[in-house]
């Protein structure tokens, strides 16, 4: 199991390292304009150019570049030229908000998304089965802005059930909780519609496997056969859906559900950074993204070793 | 106790399906007693797994129709609820399946489901019993190092050693009828042999009642007290190991005997083969189901044949063909190929 944590830590440095190359790359080698001019601003001054060229080290061969933009980056010297502030510090104040908002949304969306793709695949072909398909079809359907607009039109603007001022710190419980509610249903829904089809599918294949068979032939009431056999083994590809969307978004990929709620954390960074076209900033928080993808994919590699043991022990099953 | 252990009546086993409904069993009664080895041949879809599943009730749905009657000691199985059918599952009538390698659960150790087998009947176990208890049992089907293998998750195990864990499995709770439905298919033939020493030696040591369903005559012979051959859903012969493999009655049957390999006669250039394929369920010719393959079929065989005791001398021998005993004697010289010497 050790050498498995090992071997899965160095093969995820790797991976952030070639991003981080690719990111560069992108940045400042792949457009054909002054990347110093992009990264001083639309309204720079001759000599801000020269001094964010001296500053990040254009004037000298790539790999020095390279180092020098990553040690700006990562020892939290970067500065947006628009906005004056520095990023790493941006980024780091908006992590409370982006985690509050995504870990809440991720707890509704596997519980709810596992609930409804067990009663899918137990009743498959039955009113309920069919009920909860329309339902995560229309909840898949749903653009997150629309269903952000109507929530805050109708729960807030309306009938003024839930406050509506952005995000509120934790330091105050339960202003913090019912200033997320419509944030978190709002982000949640695409992904319950979404891993309710992915289990109820997965669901119904396992159901058809010898072992669950033969769990049946030995006795085994309905409802034990059905969690400790059929849905353990269905959960592998929900956990691998899991760790590449929960990654995304506590990286700062629910954009458009903190704008819409004007809650300021990574994601509302990130919009605000494309919209003033600040490179520095975007580059920034596209390490950043990656970082919690690659975290979230290792996290997702020993949830795998810990269902099934063939992966733990490193051995194929026959 | 009287009358027989298990004891299977008219039992109709059909499927609704798309293209309309499918009689995968069409009729099949036969007595089980303790201590006897029964085996249930035929080729695929003859309906003879339909058949053992049927009798724990696993093949139960809304789209499934059962007819007929099945009785564990005088107690009526097919009328019962499923909660009741999860008490009889496992601990009075026990099945293993054809492929160890997909039987098992792959996220489990071999002990912890065997445990889970032990505890779902009996609660008063407590786990760490259970684990002895399924160590025990590893044990006892042959498992070297059982104490410490009984933990290994069934990856870890080889394909004989998984067929010998499920039946360890299978014995838990000391059943009185072990269904094997094709155990020996998946194993290469040196562990085929195992397994049906293993299967017989339980048999005589426990007088564990077997039902041992499968295609492969040379596993028949060698354990097998009474046979029933299956085809199309249907009965078409039943008797003895002797009746069937000295006097066959039914031409299927001679088609299965003429297409194994044999040591003591020169080998032929190619195992003969019973020509066509079986038929489909959905679509059974009339009379006869053997009808399109069979070489001696005539006027007569448009009418299906009851299971008949056509012989003066064994009543039990029963078939389904109408051809007399005499001309199926004259039929099966010609042929010659099936080449059965009478019992010395």
């Amino acid at each position: 199991m050790l050498r498995f944590l090992v071997r899965r830590l160095i093969g995820a440095i790797a991976v952030l390292f070639a991003i981080s190359i690719l990111v560069f790359l992108i940045f400042n080698v792949v457009p054909a304009t002054n990347p110093a001019q992009r990264i001083a601003g639309k309204n720079a001054t001759p000599q801000l150019i020269k001094s964010v060229e001296e500053e990040w080290g254009f004037d000298k061969s790539l790999p020095e570049q390279y180092w020098t933009q990553m040690k700006l980056i990562f020892t939290g010297q970067v500065t947006s030229y628009n906005s004056h502030v520095n990023i790493d510090e941006r980024i780091l104040e908006g992590i409370p908000a982006t985690a509050s908002l995504c870990i809440g949304a991720a707890i509704i969306w596997l519980a709810f998304g596992i609930l409804f793709g067990y009663l899918s695949a137990i009743r498959a072909g039955g009113f309920t089965d069919r009920a909860l398909t329309v339902l995560a079809l229309i909840g898949i359907s749903m653009p997150v802005f629309w269903l952000a607009s109507i929530l805050l039109y109708y729960l807030t603007y309306k009938i003024e059930l839930f406050p509506s001022n952005g995000y509120q710190p934790l330091s105050n419980p339960w202003e913090w909780f019912t200033h997320l509610i419509l944030p978190w249903i709002s982000l949640a829904v695409l992904y319950v519609g979404f891993y309710s089809r992915v289990l109820r599918s997965s669901m119904l294949d396992v159901m058809n496997e010898d072992y669950v068979r033969t769990a049946r032939a030995k006795g085994l009431s309905h409802r034990r056969v059905m969690t400790r056999h059929v849905l353990r083994n269905s959960l592998i590809p929900v956990i691998t859906l899991f760790g590449l969307d929960f990654g995304a978004v506590i990286g700062g990929g629910a954009i458009i559900t903190e704008f819409m709620f004007n809650i300021h954390g990574v994601g509302y960074f990130t919009a605000e950074a494309l919209k003033n076209q600040d490179f520095p900033s975007i580059m920034a928080v596209a390490i950043f993204g990656a970082f919690f993808i690659v975290l979230f994919n290792m996290f997702v590699d020993i949830a795998y070793a810990y269902l099934d043991p063939r992966i733990r022990l490193g051995t194929q099953a026959t | 106790m009287s009358g027989p252990l298990l004891e299977v009546d008219g039992l109709r086993v059909g499927f609704a399906t798309e293209d309309g409904r499918v009689q995968a069993v069409d009729g099949v009664d036969f007595r089980l007693e303790a201590g006897e080895v029964l085996a249930i041949v035929g080729e695929s879809g003859s309906g003879k797994s339909v058949t053992a599943q049927t009798i724990i009730g696993l093949t139960r749905s809304p789209n499934t129709f059962v007819e007929g009657s099945v009785k564990l000691n005088g107690e009526e199985l097919t009328t019962q609820t499923e909660a009741q059918l999860q008490d009889v599952r496992g601990s009075k009538i026990a099945m293993i399946f054809q492929d160890p390698m997909t039987s098992f659960n792959p996220v489990y150790s071999i002990g912890r489901q065997m445990v889970e087998a032990i505890r779902a009947h009996d609660r008063s176990i407590d786990k760490k019993a259970a684990h002895r208890r399924a160590a025990e049992l590893l044990d006892a089907v042959g498992i070297p190092d059982a104490d410490r293998r009984v933990d290994d998750y069934p990856h870890e195990f080889s394909g004989g050693m998984r067929q010998r864990a499920m039946i360890a499995m299978g014995l838990a709770l000391e059943p009185s009828v072990l269904i094997a439905d094709e155990p020996t298919t998946a194993l290469d033939v040196t562990i085929q042999a195992q397994i049906l020493d293993l299967i017989q030696d339980l048999n005589r040591s426990r007088g564990l009642a077997t039902i041992l369903i499968t295609h492969d005559l040379g596993v028949v012979a060698e354990v097998a007290d009474r046979v029933l051959v299956m085809y199309g859903g249907k009965v078409v012969e039943r008797g003895s190991l002797d009746d069937i493999f000295y006097d066959p009655q039914h031409p299927y049957t001679w088609g299965l005997l003429g297409s194994l390999t044999r040591l003591d006669q020169p080998r032929p250039h190619r195992l003969p083969q019973i020509s066509g394929a079986p038929p489909s369920l959905l679509n059974l010719p009339t009379g006869c189901a053997f009808r399109p393959r069979c070489p001696h079929e005539f006027g007569k065989c448009g009418e299906v044949p009851g299971l008949e005791a056509r012989l003066a001398d064994s009543p039990e021998h029963r078939d389904r063909c109408w051809l007399t005993p005499e001309q199926k004697r004259a039929m099966r010289q010609i042929e010659g190929r099936i080449g059965l010497e009478e019992p010395a």
